[in-house]
């Protein structure tokens, strides 16, 4: 792997990110603005500005209680931080970044089940048909996430299917094969998720 | 004047009347809006939050269709695959190598030059004798202006209208009658894609817009994403019971207010499909026509 402009080629998180993603953790000087504007912080269990600090630090234990946090689920990427910080630390690609690296190691906070089941069935929605399918992937999601929200919404399908608003059957793209191709070379690449 | 369209999942199903009201606005002022061919989704939330090159390779393969059939422009109503398409396209551009990359992936050629727009720049674009004789029904409301994050947010990269404070929502709202109100809540985040699997947060962040839209007096909020709408109006009965109150105000996009000061009739608006219904009037063409 390259090292990055201060010839550092250590494989702490912080260089890992400046090398693979070009943002700089030490540039963060803790003011704490986007901890501030942080729509989700009040749920997390450390605000962004801790984050970044604790990789600052980086210590192993440091770094894997950052990959085993709920913090990087939980962010949105509503890209306030970034609006607002004075740094112009991107976080939230450090976000996609570390939620990427938890995946690979297998660090997902279990309060983020739900979370990432619905990603992984949204996206399963999209390599079988290209474009998503809202009734399906709800299902898809209910069947993962049983029992917990196996009642929620219910109400909610025969208004939407009054109203027009779900397709009974999928739109698809005209060549589903290449759709699959895609996902083959990046998300199902290295090993097959575990559901 | 003829545009490249990209109607994204959500236009199709839950938010079809987004795309009834805009092909219908469309029609109405003379702007031709041809659909991308054999469009993908973008990829949303899901994509960037699992797969870095996935989550660029989806945006991608549609820019590269846009680009195949001859569209220069192409405007993208839902606010997240707006940030989507543009945010993929800026980091291609900035990288060739990885352009590259993802051209092989997505199995086509990638030029990225397109000039991806958002709903409101669209309408922006409708010159102002057309404004002056098309508003035959003004829509005389105060309105909140909601503009969610993505409209707005990475402003480095998207450069649209101003990060904290936008006014161009307000402005479109100005010129078809309405009253826009001062409010803190433009640019703050409805819970976007939690509303299924992490409703509870939806509802405190999509509680407070709404409180505060009533509390300054708007008789509806008026949207341009698909997901700020299904969140503020499909969710409402979420929301009602989570602060704990009876929420009547109703959800527009901006396509719908538009749509009606033009006298376009509601049901090719699709204002019958929300959730909270919407039974603001607008103003009689006579007393337009005695008020010029």
């Amino acid at each position: 792997m390259s090292s990055n402009h201060h010839g550092c080629e250590c494989q702490t998180l912080s260089c890992r990110i400046e090398q693979e993603t070009g943002v700089k953790i030490t540039d963060c000087y803790q003011c704490g603005k986007c901890s501030a504007g942080c729509p989700l912080a009040i749920e997390m269990d450390y605000p962004p500005s801790q984050l970044l600090r604790m990789l600052q630090i980086g210590t192993p234990a440091l770094e894997e209680k950052v990959l085993k946090s709920m913090t990087i689920w939980l962010c949105l990427t509503c890209e306030t931080c970034i609006a607002r910080c004075p740094q112009e630390v991107d976080l939230p690609k450090v976000m996609d970044f570390l939620r990427h690296e938890s995946l690979k190691r297998g660090f997902e906070n279990p309060k983020a089940k739900d979370i990432i089941k619905f990603h992984k069935a949204f996206l399963d929605s999209i390599q079988m048909t290209g474009r998503l399918w809202e009734m399906g992937l709800v299902v898809d999601y209910k069947v993962r996430s049983v029992p917990k929200h196996m009642m929620q919404d219910v109400h909610l399908t025969p208004w939407m299917v009054s109203k027009g608003k779900l397709h009974i059957v999928p739109e698809q793209v005209k060549d589903t094969d290449q759709m699959g191709r895609i996902f083959s070379k990046t998300l199902k690449k290295k090993k097959e998720e575990p559901r | 004047m003829k545009i490249g369209f990209y109607p994204g999942c959500s236009l199709t199903g839950s938010s079809r009347e987004y795309s009834e009201s805009l092909i219908a606005l469309a029609e109405a002022v003379g702007i031709e809006l041809q659909e991308i061919p054999d469009w993908n989704c973008c990829g949303a939330t899901a994509a960037h939050n699992m797969d870095h090159e996935l989550a660029l390779a989806l945006p991608a393969r549609i820019l590269a269709s846009a680009e195949a059939a001859g569209l220069e422009e192409v405007v993208v109503p839902c606010a997240a695959c707006y940030s989507r398409l543009f945010v993929t396209q800026h980091e291609l551009n900035e990288d060739e190598k990885l352009k590259k990359r993802v051209s092989e992936i997505i199995e086509r050629e990638l030029k990225g030059t397109s000039k991806i727009i958002n709903v409101l720049e669209l309408l922006q674009r409708i010159p102002e004798e057309k404004w002056k004789s098309a508003i035959t029904h003004p829509f005389t409301h105060s309105v909140a202006c909601y503009y969610g994050c993505l409209l707005v947010r990475p402003h480095k990269i998207l450069k649209f209208d101003r990060p904290e404070d936008p006014q161009s929502m307000d402005q479109l709202m100005r010129k078809i009658g309405a009253n826009p109100v001062e409010w803190p809540f433009k640019i703050e985040c409805c819970g976007a894609g939690f509303s299924v699997s992490r409703t509870e947060t939806v509802s405190r962040l999509s509680g407070k817009i709404i409180e505060d839209a009533v509390d300054r007096g708007a008789k509806a909020i008026i949207v341009a994403c698909p997901m700020c709408h299904s969140n503020l109006d499909m969710r409402r009965g979420n929301i009602e019971e989570y602060v704990d109150k009876k929420l009547d105000i109703p959800v527009m996009y901006i396509t719908q207010a538009v749509g009606m000061a033009m006298g376009i009739p509601r049901e090719k608006l699709g204002l019958h499909r929300h959730k909270v219904p919407v039974k603001l009037p607008v103003e009689k063409p006579k007393a337009v026509a005695q008020a010029r």
